[in-house]
Parts: structure tokens; C-alpha cells; sequence
């Protein structure tokens, strides 16, 4: 039986399980699984695969989670200190229980994507899987097979969202590896304003697969900062396509944070279709031991006057291996376009690799586009600097090491995020760096 | 500019087209193993050299056409081509220019390299290559002297057979890349230069590549080697007639540089372009590959590439000894239907390995573009440097222009740098060109050669000026 099969077949028991659903939602589901038969895993032979092989998760037996029974103090303690709206999915399925939407204003709408397909809501019959079509990759054609859970997030015109929207998603360890394949809509129509964090994490000893859809529609003016924390447990493969669709004056503000893992693969890409619409993308990838973080954006400047900047960094140790892969396209007629795209990559170990590639396509002429790419070591004369200071190399170093990792870290908004990522990173680097002696003198220099 | 000048320069012709009536000895189209034997028989090959062939020939028959390039054109038929095309009495060569066809003579003076004067003047020895068969060499004798030997291919197979064995197909195999295959299969002519240890080369070494004969596909094979502490500098210029089918040219250049040696390869590519709706035009799958052997060896490729309908062009350094060198400095200039993927690779295998990669790329009128480049660091290149730099200049807004540059680094000693830009001439520099009393074409010009010249200061005297004026050339009429 092939790959593909096995997980057909997963597909069938599951149908068989489902009640009725509206007609349109299992002709998707049809369509989703013709087309993952068609196209198959990914293999490297395909450009956008060609540093990144998923046979563990085709060849892997995933089974889907029946419950969404989870230790509340365990939950609580991976939980995000931020005060929010939230909804919480444990392995996908929809966790009431560790979920808390509060008071949410006037014009608002958070709720699970189960729900809204259930009530056949008019929030998802029109735009789901308009963005994301079967045909983008197997993953998202797999996803729309499967797709039964997730969130819909609603925002009415001129709607600003008081607190951030924290979408929580937990991978459970357990006797059988499970996949889950959120979807998550997000339709922010004109003026409106959010915060929406995405937290992946999970128990320490989780294999789980989590393959990802996200939808999100910005009409004329909408601002959506969109915070992706991935801290999935080191065990886990996580498959994420986030598509954009930027209208006229929108803003979207992405930091794509990727510290945890197993295999774990970004696809994000933003349609910038209207005058003055803007992406931002914001990265930080660490990946030690085994770990394999591929992130692939694309900025697609369909109409004049769009902007698009992209700032990724990376630090890999160990035998990480990290791939890069930006991509922005400037459509023939789109003139006075603004692009830029920078990948930076730090290399602590001798047997982590880096891939990067940032790309343009560019078919107008009156355009300041500009992209760069660097991987290397720490600059020698800023450690120089740093002992003549009476600090030692190794503390240096690891000094050094936290400041590039700040570049992308100190633009995060929000204490609770910025600060949970500058712990983990901390956290990882390497013992040489002596950073804990460091702490500690700092800490005590403090109480005096 | 008044817009009825523009569309007069935008309907200039082809200034190098012209065709030469010479009898041809053509074989039909088509390709098999009888094409082969037969190419291999006519050059009076021994066994070895047909084995060779044949076994590129299975090899190819296996292979399909790469399909990554940014590129679009229609398949290409390969029973359609003839393979084989050489200028009659090939029994009686002549030996100095006044045994020359005078026919042959004229085509050079069309051109504007008069040949005696160019060798003259520039001390230059000339391997002309017509069509497939070398027609005259001079200064033979001078590079004799120096121990270099500087001659065809053909006649490399014939007279050093052990330093051919040895070197062809070292660099890129007979399975290399699908039009690698190809050449390997059906070569019919190019040159073999060999440097011994210690010696530099007298002069420039140059050949001009002649395409002529309709339908004739031109598969030159290069093969430069410069052992330890030899020099060399090698220029490589071409030009062809107007003509309505495509014509397809899969070269492929070979460069060996031992301990310290130098090699350093210049392009000037003008071949042509295919008329203003993309008809005719040279299709160039070039594969062009430098293997830097020896500790602290240095090969440099620079480019100037404003021909062909399409260009697929990689050249590119296996930098396999301690500390060697790799470099290349490439303009490639696009206009009407033209597309070019070129860039190059820099493979770092040796320690302390350095590499420089400049790339200017202009394209105008309705043409497409790609830079397309690799920088692999192994694990075993401790401390290995790249720096690249890579800018796209967009004139008219029918025009595309792309980078994509893979880096793949596996060391952490290493320092990979790269740099891309991409923008159209600067409104504030052309008035401020204009304001001076500059006048449009002769201000973009002026930019653009500026804006070139990292590279072309790379490359030999003579070439530097031929390339400055092919580049207005190819400009004239893209810019409004």
C-alpha cells in the first residue's frame, strides 16, 4: 500500500464516522483528496522541496485524536501569561475546557471552525479554501480532506480588537502518533485592527504531525499582527501554508517564530492586491539536535505602490539544518514598488547546514527591490570589542549570538511574547557560551 | 527622445548580419550512431576518441531537456540539425592568411576584425574557428618557443592523445547536463591549450567563433589546461550572420588549473538575437566549467553576453585546492525577445577557498532575464569566503528581471555574503546627464556603462572597449 494510500484510507474511516455535513464542505473534502492522490508527497526532486524531505511523515501510521482530554496544570503551564481571548485545540480537537473567548466586543467573532461548519455559518462558505487551494501543495490538498477543526475569526468594519486572539494549539504525547490539520480563517474586513498569536507547543515527549491551513482576508485598511509561535515539541513535524490577501491600505505584520519541531515547514504568502497595501515578515528560526526548519515566503506585488519587507534570521547548531527561501514577485505593471529581503544565518556547529535563497521576479521597471543573504560566524572585531571589555570570549560569544537573534525579537510587541522567546533562545545556546554565569552576575549587580 | 527616432533605433538591424557564400560539406540532419561515426572518421579519429563519443551518446539518449531555466521556447528537434559542416579542401589547409578563402577574409573585415591587423596589432594569436574547422593559427610558432601548445581540438586528439585521455571530460563528464551529453557526442571542433609548469603565456590566446551554414548546429569543445605555476589568459569572442531557424550551440569548456596555476577566461558574446518578434536567433546551452585542482589556484571567468535568443550559461569553479580562487564577473545584456539564465557555481570543497561572483544584468524591450548562481560550502572548506553581488538594471516596463541565487553552506567557518539589487536608471542621474547638455541615449548609455564597470574592468584592453561599444549597440532604441 503506498504512503498516499494509508493515509486515503485514514481519510474513509473518518468519512464513515461523520455525520451530515453541507454538501459544499464534502465536495472540498472530495476534491481535497483527488488531489492529494495526484499529486502525492512532495519528493526533493520538486524545486520547493528540494532541501526538505517529509518521507518520515508519509511513511508514519497518524491516526486522529478522539478527545481533547489534557492535564490543566500542565496546560496551564504552556500556556502564554497573556491576557486574551482564546481558544485551545489539543491534537485539533477543540478543547472547551482550556478555552476562554471572554467578552469579546461588538463585531467580533472567534469560534471554532467545527461550529461554523456545522451551523453551515456564512463566514466560511464563501472564502474557505479560496486562498488556499487544493492545487497550492499536497499538504493543503491533505488538509482540505481532512479539515473539520480550526478557528474562524470575524472581525466587523472598523472593529478593533481589544485584546490579542491566542489560538493555542497542544500536542499531546501518547500511544498513538496523531495528525491534526487545523484551518484557521481569519476575514478582517475594512479598518478593522488585531492581535492574533498562534502558539504551538506541547508535551515534551509529543510525535505528533500538525499540518496547517490559515486563510486570511484583509479588506481596505485592515491591520492584522499576526504572532506565530512554534514551539512544538522536538519530536513533532509541523506543515504550516498561511496565505494572505491584502486589499487596499492593509497592513500584515508577521513574526514567524520557529523554536521548536522535529520537521517543520513554513509555506507564507501574501497577495498584495490593492494601492498602499504593506507585508511585513518577521522571522527567527533555532534549530538544534536534528531539527529542520524550512520557511518559504512569497510577496506577490500584484498592483502599483505595494510594499514588502522581510527580515529572517537564523541560528543552527548541532546538525540543524535550516532552509530559506523568500520569494518576491513584482507582477508587469506594478510600478513603484518597494521590496526588500534579508536572511541572515549563524552557523555555531560544524555539521548544521544552511540552504537560503532569496529570490525576485520582477516585471516592471520602476522598482527599488533589493535582497541579501549572509551566513557566517559572529564578527571577530564586535567579540574583540566585547573582551577589551574584561568580558570573556565564550561570554562574548553568546552575547553576540542573542543580540541577532534580538534584531528579529526586540520588534515583538508584546512582553509576554518577546520575553518567552528570549528565554527559549537563551536556553539553547550552547553551554560553552557561559551566559548562565552571566545571569546570575547581572542579577546579583541588581539586588545590590 | 522624439518618439519616431525611438521606433527607428528600436527597428535597427542586426549590424553583424550577413551570410558567407562558402560550398559547405554538410551532412543531412539528423543524429545516430553512423552521425558519429561518421564526424569521428572525417576528423580521422582513433578508436578511443568514437568510444568515448558513443558512450556520450547512450548516455544522452537517456537524459531529458532540463526544464528549471527561466526560459521558454519551443522543443527542440534534434534530428532536425546536421551535425557535421566544414569549409571545402579541407585536405589543403591554408598556412598563412594569403592562402585564406578571400570570402573568409571579407566576413572578418564585415565584422570589423580584420584578422592580420587585429593579431598585429594586439599581439593576439588567432585559432579561428569557421564554422567547425580551424582555418588559420598564427603565431605558432612564437608559442612553441614558450612550450605552450595553443591548437583545435581535432588536432589535440591527433598529436598529445595522452593529455587529451587524460583531461577531457575530467571536469564535465560525458553524463554531465543533457547538452554536455550532446557535445560530447558530436564536438566537431574547439580548442586545446596546454601551459607546462612554471610557464606564462607569451599573449593573449584568442579564438573568433564563426557560426555559418544554415542549419548547422556548432558543438565546440574547450579544453584548457594550465599545469603548476602556469598562466594563462584566454579570450573567447563571437559573432554570427543573420538567419530565420534557430540554431542551436552547445559548447562546452573545460578548464584545468593545477598548484598555482592561473586561468583567466573572457567571453564576448554577440551572436544573434532573433529579429524583433524573437524569430530566429542563437539558442546558447553552454556548459562552461573551471576545476581549480591545485593549492592556490585561480580561475576567473568574466563575461559579456549580449546575444542569442536564449542563453543558458553556468560557468562555473570546482574549488577543490587549499586556498584556491574562483571569480566571476558576468554582464549579460537583454533586449527585444531575448532571454538569458545564466550565473554561475561556486563549489567549495578545499580549505580556505575564496570565491567573487559580480553580476550586472540590463534588460530592455520585451526581454526576460534570470541570474541564477550556487555557492555550496562543504563541510571540509574551512574558512571558505563568498562574496556576491548581483544587480539587475530594468529599462521599459515590458521587461523581466530575476535572481535566484541558492546558497547551500555546511560550515561554520565559513563567510557567504550576497547582495542583489534591482531598479531601473535613475530619474535624478539621467537630468542630471541631460541638464549637462548629455543627450538621452548617450546619458543611459553613460549609466549603464557605469553602472557595468566592475566587470568590464575585468576584462583584457581590447576586449573592454569591444564590449562597451556592443553594449550601446544592444541598447540602441530601448530607451524612452
Amino acid at each position: 500500500m503506498s504512503d498516499e494510500q494509508r493515509f486515503l484510507d485514514r481519510l474513509a474511516e473518518r468519512n464513515a464516522q461523520r455525520g451530515n455535513e453541507p454538501t459544499w464542505v464534502a465536495a472540498r473534502r472530495q476534491a481535497g483528496a483527488a488531489r492529494f492522490e495526484a499529486l502525492g508527497f512532495p519528493h526533493r526532486r520538486v524545486e520547493d522541496w528540494k532541501y526538505t524531505n517529509v518521507r518520515d511523515i508519509a511513511r508514519t501510521d497518524f491516526t486522529l485524536a478522539g478527545d481533547a482530554e489534557f492535564s490543566p496544570a500542565t496546560a496551564a503551564a504552556l500556556t502564554l501569561p497573556v491576557d486574551a481571548h482564546r481558544l485551545t485545540f489539543v491534537d485539533g480537537v477543540f478543547a472547551p475546557a482550556l478555552s476562554a473567548l471572554g467578552d469579546l466586543p461588538e463585531g467580533v467573532q472567534v469560534l471554532p471552525l467545527s461550529q461554523a461548519l456545522a451551523d453551515n455559518h456564512e463566514a466560511v462558505g464563501g472564502p474557505l479554501g479560496r486562498l488556499t487551494g487544493v492545487d497550492f501543495s499536497a499538504f493543503a490538498a491533505l488538509n482540505t480532506a481532512f479539515m473539520e477543526e480550526g478557528a474562524v475569526v470575524r472581525l466587523a468594519p472598523r472593529t478593533v480588537v481589544d485584546k490579542p486572539i491566542v489560538l493555542q494549539f497542544l500536542s499531546r504525547s501518547g500511544e498513538h502518533q496523531v495528525m491534526s490539520h487545523p484551518r484557521i480563517l481569519v476575514e478582517a474586513a475594512s479598518s478593522s485592527q488585531a492581535t492574533l498569536i498562534e502558539h504551538h507547543v506541547g508535551e515534551a515527549e509529543a510525535a505528533n504531525f500538525t499540518n496547517l491551513v490559515e486563510e486570511v482576508i484583509l479588506d481596505r485598511g485592515a491591520i492584522l499582527t499576526h504572532y506565530k509561535l512554534q514551539e512544538a515539541p522536538i519530536k513533532d513535524s509541523h506543515i504550516a501554508s498561511i496565505h494572505v490577501e491584502q486589499a487596499r491600505d492593509s497592513r500584515y505584520l508577521s513574526f514567524n517564530l520557529n523554536l521548536g519541531g522535529g520537521l517543520v515547514r513554513n509555506d507564507l504568502v501574501t497577495e498584495l492586491n490593492g494601492e498602499g497595501a504593506e507585508a511585513v515578515f518577521n522571522g527567527l528560526f533555532y534549530g538544534q539536535g536534528r531539527q529542520h526548519v524550512d520557511n518559504h515566503t512569497w510577496a506577490n506585488h500584484n498592483a502599483p505602490r505595494t510594499f514588502s519587507h522581510e527580515n529572517y534570521k537564523g541560528i543552527l547548531d548541532d546538525r540543524a539544518h535550516g532552509v530559506f527561501n523568500g520569494k518576491v514577485v513584482v507582477k508587469r505593471d506594478s510600478q513603484q514598488i518597494e521590496a526588500d529581503q534579508s536572511n541572515a544565518n549563524l552557523l555555531l556547529s560544524d555539521r548544521a547546514e544552511i540552504d537560503t535563497k532569496p529570490e525576485l521576479e520582477i516585471y516592471a521597471d520602476d522598482v527599488k527591490c533589493a535582497h541579501g543573504a549572509t551566513t557566517g560566524q559572529l564578527d571577530e572585531e564586535a567579540v574583540f570589542a566585547l573582551r577589551t571589555r574584561g568580558i570573556d570570549e565564550q561570554t562574548a560569544r553568546g552575547l553576540l549570538t542573542l543580540a541577532f537573534a534580538g534584531e528579529v525579537m526586540d520588534l515583538v510587541d508584546l512582553d509576554a511574547v518577546s520575553e518567552r522567546v528570549e528565554l527559549a533562545v537563551a536556553g539553547k545556546l550552547p553551554e560553552r557560551f557561559n551566559l548562565a554565569g552571566l545571569v546570575e552576575t547581572a542579577s546579583a549587580l541588581n539586588e545590590e | 527622445m522624439a518618439s519616431q527616432e525611438m521606433e527607428e533605433l528600436v527597428r535597427r538591424e542586426y549590424k553583424e548580419g550577413f551570410v558567407t557564400d562558402i560550398e559547405s560539406d554538410t551532412l543531412p540532419p539528423g543524429l545516430d550512431e553512423d552521425t558519429i561515426a561518421f564526424i569521428s572518421k572525417k576528423k580521422g579519429e582513433p578508436q578511443w576518441m568514437l568510444d568515448w563519443r558513443l558512450q556520450a551518446y547512450q548516455q544522452w539518449l537517456k537524459m531529458t531537456t532540463p526544464s528549471w531555466a527561466h526560459l521558454d521556447y519551443p522543443p527542440i528537434d534534434y534530428q532536425a540539425i546536421s551535425y557535421y559542416s566544414a569549409p571545402k579542401r579541407e585536405e589543403d589547409k591554408p598556412q598563412s592568411l594569403d592562402e585564406v578563402d578571400p570570402k573568409l577574409l571579407e566576413t572578418y573585415e564585415k565584422l570589423g576584425i580584420p584578422l592580420h591587423e587585429r593579431a598585429a596589432l594586439a599581439g593576439v594569436a588567432v585559432d579561428a574557428v569557421f564554422d567547425s574547422v580551424s582555418v588559420t593559427t598564427t603565431f605558432k610558432e612564437k608559442l612553441q618557443e614558450a612550450g605552450v601548445i595553443f591548437c583545435s581540438i581535432s588536432e589535440a586528439i591527433q598529436d598529445y592523445p595522452e593529455l587529451v585521455q587524460q583531461y577531457l571530460g575530467s571536469v564535465v563528464p560525458q553524463g554531465d547536463n543533457y547538452f554536455a551529453a550532446l557535445n560530447s557526442a558530436v564536438f566537431t571542433d574547439g580548442s586545446f591549450v596546454f601551459v607546462p609548469e612554471g610557464v606564462t603565456c607569451p599573449m593573449e590566446l584568442s579564438t573568433y567563433f564563426r557560426i555559418n551554414a544554415a542549419n548547422t548546429g556548432q558543438f565546440e569543445r574547450t579544453l584548457i589546461i594550465c599545469e603548476s605555476q602556469a598562466e594563462v589568459s584566454y579570450l573567447e569572442g563571437c559573432t554570427a550572420p543573420q538567419r530565420d531557424e534557430n540554431q542551436l550551440h552547445a559548447a562546452v569548456v573545460e578548464l584545468v588549473a593545477l598548484d598555482d596555476a592561473k586561468i583567466k577566461y573572457s567571453t564576448v558574446q554577440n551572436w544573434y538575437p532573433g529579429d524583433e518578434d524573437g524569430n530566429g536567433g542563437i539558442y546558447n546551452f553552454v556548459t562552461k566549467r573551471g576545476d581549480c585542482r591545485g593549492e592556490r589556484s585561480h580561475i576567473s571567468w568574466t563575461q559579456v553576453e549580449t546575444g542569442s535568443a536564449i542563453t543558458w550559461k553556468y560557468p562555473s569553479c570546482m574549488l577543490r585546492g587549499k586556498d584556491s580562487v574562483g571569480e566571476f564577473y558576468s554582464v549579460a545584456v537583454t533586449n527585444g525577445r531575448q532571454q538569458a539564465d545564466t550565473g554561475t557555481k561556486m563549489i567549495h570543497i578545499g580549505e580556505g577557498t575564496r570565491s567573487t561572483i559580480v553580476s550586472k544584468g540590463i534588460a530592455a524591450g520585451r526581454s526576460d532575464q534570470s541570474y541564477r548562481g550556487l555557492v555550496k560550502v562543504g563541510p571540509r572548506a574551512k574558512g571558505a569566503r563568498n562574496f556576491t553581488q548581483c544587480d539587475s538594471l530594468l529599462i521599459g516596463d515590458t521587461c523581466g528581471a530575476h535572481t535566484f541565487p541558492y546558497q547551500e553552506i555546511g560550515n561554520s567557518t565559513a563567510k557567504v555574503e550576497h547582495e542583489a539589487t534591482t531598479s531601473k536608471i535613475g530619474e535624478d542621474q539621467l537630468f542630471y546627464c541631460q541638464s549637462r547638455g548629455i543627450g538621452e541615449e548617450d546619458a543611459v548609455n553613460m549609466i549603464v556603462n557605469g553602472f557595468c564597470k566592475d566587470v568590464f574592468q575585468e576584462l583584457p584592453m581590447e576586449f573592454a572597449v569591444e564590449a562597451e561599444a556592443l553594449l550601446n549597440v544592444t541598447l540602441e532604441g530601448a530607451v524612452g
